[in-house]
């Protein structure tokens, strides 16, 4: 069955305004990988997401997003050479949808069991197949109420930028708190107490905060 | 009710220790700009509250490195951030008492600090209850001197303490000290703790005294007519100020003994066999009559005492050249009819103050030998009293206070074993004579002296080591430095000592404005005059 069928017939979620945009397809304990139902449409970077875990369901930041051919050996190449814009590149080669696909990575941030939340890494990484949801504004709200998910971020160990990460993240997230410039100061000096004996990175990451 | 910015929270206790005061880093929410040195604080211990003075404030950072490469706190959500965070406000708090904990010590009252407050206990300002628990609310014992800066509540002096030993009022030249002692005075009349003797160099207790901008402020005789003498000096000065003197002080030649002329040493520019000279002069005349002799021996006689005595010709000279110049003070006469020291004793006695105002002759020379002279017999009838008490003929005296400004020139180093004022501020109040001693050179006065002073009430001083001599043997003395260091030049004053609980920066009580009077116990006419016609009409009722 296609996946688009399937999601047209089966919008099964517990909430239907929840936006449900792929399926992890690689779990660890700190982190997972998920694809996309639709080429190109990942969450933006530092976003919060959700998915299904043991007990509750596992929050994590989207940190890397990437494109690229299904099969490892073989290369996209480019196709518009004649044609007027990348649309018209897919309308000319319907196939390409299907080859390629949109995978995002996320760093697991927590757990949120019921009412309560947890700042720590959950017991069990997310299953296979798990479906990710986009967090929606009233949990992104909830959940960075309180900044302690800050130190799992801070410390992570990935190849894009962290700094940036937290940075988008905050700022997506400032955006659902009702006093925004109070939610970046209350986070920016969460930063200041962690990042103490790095100025210079403290300074930097308060500037992307803007 | 306290206040919603009493309650405020400046910070938590971070570190710290009995003896340097325990450091308190500031909430983000609180300025630096807005603490002041000097201002109190609570700290709320998990035993005991703490009651303490903010000794310093600083700027710190987590890291040195903010200060090499500093954040851009142009941009106002960095400032925002950065501060209280990576950059924050210390307090040095000097915690001086404990109040409160458990019934025993409630009871007790205060008492002092033995112990620094835990880990991250709470900061906050005192609130004015805190302030009215250490130091007691105005009643008959205790008089109000001023409030706490920034604060409404009184700051109250236990007079009944304040007489029982010496004590010093100093500061630069107009930073108040004349408005200070003028209230001490009026604290010491108006809770009938004791009896002042004010030699009153430049006339400005008893009737009438200045401000700095020449406002005219009311003298003791004009708040308390019947509680205040005013002797003088100078009765022409005195007319021409339109005072009402009590008393016309005389004294004759036949007063002064050689101790007094001793003390002028430097002032009539004696040398040292001069003044061995004296006493052989006395010995060979008698303590009494030797002065008006020797100032009445012609060029023959003097030649022939000389020689009969052995005094050396330029010995003589200078001692003659130095008693001539006792001449020009008007008030010195061959003979007396009555005697000063009894006047002034009889209204003492009585329990009226006495202010002794010295008109044009406000030079050291006269105010030395004037205070110097009076003071001694006073003592020693004092001292007389005190031991037919002991042996229980007679009831105890009334405490005097004796006042004396440009102390450091009776008590400085050289002279404060000879004169009577060394011997008062030593032995203290066994015979119920204490000093109030008023200068701007404290690091003049004998360290001996200074260490015996009970209360001392400082205005600003700058000088090192006026603040070194002020402060000797007092506990906290670094932090009470920069907190006496940095007060303003009017109105305020740093307590401590016996009187108080603990030292305490005030603002000085208002005086010289008519509301000011009233609440001093000043009448004026027309509620005089009813007082009056009601403790008639009470007697006869």
């Amino acid at each position: 069955m296609d996946i688009e069928q399937a999601k047209s017939q089966k919008p099964k979620t517990k909430n239907h305004s929840e936006r449900r945009i792929g399926e992890v397809i690689k779990a660890s304990s700190a982190e997972f990988a998920a694809q996309c139902y639709k080429l190109d449409e990942a969450p933006p970077l530092g976003c919060l997401v959700k998915t299904e875990g043991k007990p509750g369901e596992i929050y994590g930041v989207v940190y890397d997003v990437e494109t690229q051919s299904l099969e490892p050996g073989r290369r996209v190449v480019a196709r518009g050479e004649k044609l007027d814009s990348k649309d018209e590149v897919f309308a000319a080669n319907p196939q390409l949808s299907r080859l390629l696909s949109t995978d995002f990575k996320v760093m697991v941030v927590g757990e949120v069991e019921g009412k309560s939340r947890h700042y720590y890494l959950p017991p069990t990484p997310a299953a296979i197949h798990s479906f990710v949801y986009v967090c929606q504004p009233e949990e992104v709200r909830g959940f960075t109420e309180s900044l302690d998910f800050l130190s799992l971020l801070i410390n992570a160990k990935i190849l894009v930028p962290v700094d940036e990460v937290i940075a988008s993240c905050l700022r997506n997230a400032s955006l659902t708190h009702p006093d925004s410039n109070a939610f970046l100061v209350k986070a920016g000096k969460e930063l200041a107490r962690m990042l103490s004996n790095d100025i210079n990175r403290l300074n930097s990451v308060l500037k992307r905060l803007r | 009710m306290a206040t919603e910015e009493e309650q405020k929270r400046l910070g938590a206790v971070v570190s710290g220790s009995l003896t340097q005061g325990v450091e308190v880093r500031l909430d983000a929410s609180i300025s630096v700009e807005d603490m002041a040195v000097g201002r109190y604080v609570a700290i709320e211990g998990t035993k005991h509250r703490f009651f303490g003075m903010i000794t310093d404030v600083s700027l710190e950072t987590v890291d040195p490195n903010v200060a090499v490469t500093p954040p851009d706190v142009s941009d106002p959500f960095i400032a925002q951030v950065i501060n209280g965070t990576t950059t924050y406000g210390k307090l040095e708090v000097l915690p001086m008492l404990t109040i409160g904990g458990d019934a025993a010590s409630i009871l007790e009252g205060p008492q002092p600090a033995k112990t620094v407050p835990a880990h991250f206990s709470t900061v906050k300002l005192a609130s004015q209850r805190d302030v009215e628990v250490v130091f007691g609310a105005e009643d008959e014992k205790r008089f109000y001197v001023g409030t706490p800066l920034d604060m409404e509540t009184k700051v109250c002096l236990d007079v009944a303490e304040f007489v029982k030993r010496s004590n010093g009022v100093f500061g630069k030249s107009g930073t108040g000290k004349t408005f200070l002692t003028r209230l001490l005075l009026v604290g010491m009349l108006q809770k009938n703790a004791a009896v002042s003797l004010v030699f009153d160099m430049h006339s400005e207790y008893g009737w009438e005294g200045k401000t700095e901008k020449g406002y005219k402020v009311k003298g003791l005789k004009q708040l308390f007519p019947s509680k205040v003498a005013i002797f003088t000096l100078d009765e022409e000065s005195s007319k021409r100020r339109r005072v009402n003197t009590d008393v016309v002080v005389r004294i004759g030649y036949n007063e002064i003994e050689p101790e007094d002329v001793e003390l002028l040493r430097q002032t009539l520019n004696l040398t040292e066999a001069s003044t061995q000279t004296i006493y052989q002069l006395a010995r060979e005349f008698g303590d009494s009559k030797w002065l008006e002799t020797v100032l009445n021996l012609n060029e023959e006689d003097g030649k022939q005492l000389i020689s009969r005595l052995n005094i050396h010709d330029s010995t003589y000279r200078n001692l003659r050249r130095g008693l001539e110049n006792l001449r020009r003070f008007s008030f010195l006469v061959p003979h007396t009819r009555e005697n000063s020291v009894q006047r002034i004793l009889d209204y003492l006695d009585r329990g009226i103050n006495v202010i002794l105002e010295f008109g044009r002759f406000d030079d050291f020379a006269a105010y030395i030998l004037v205070a110097n002279l009076l003071s001694r017999r006073i003592y020693a009838r004092y001292r007389e009293n005190a031991e037919r008490e002991m042996g229980g003929e007679v009831a105890p005296s009334r405490p005097l206070v004796i006042t004396i400004e440009e102390a450091h020139r009776f008590l400085n180093p050289e002279l404060s074993s000879h004169t009577i004022f060394g011997r008062i501020a030593r032995e203290m109040r066994k015979y119920n004579v204490t000093l109030l001693v008023i200068d701007q050179r404290p690091s003049g006065i004998d360290a001996e002296v200074m260490s015996q002073l009970g209360t001392k009430i400082t205005c600003l001083l700058d000088d090192e080591r006026d603040l070194d001599s002020v402060l000797t043997g007092t506990s906290g003395k670094s932090e009470l430095k920069s907190v006496l260091s940095k007060l303003e030049t009017k109105q305020q004053a740093l307590i401590f000592g016996h009187a108080v609980p603990m030292p305490v920066v005030i603002k000085t009580r208002e005086y010289g404005t008519a509301e000011s009077y009233r609440e001093l116990g000043f009448l004026d006419a027309a509620e005089l005059k009813k007082k009056t016609q009601k403790d008639i009409e009470d007697l006869w009722a």
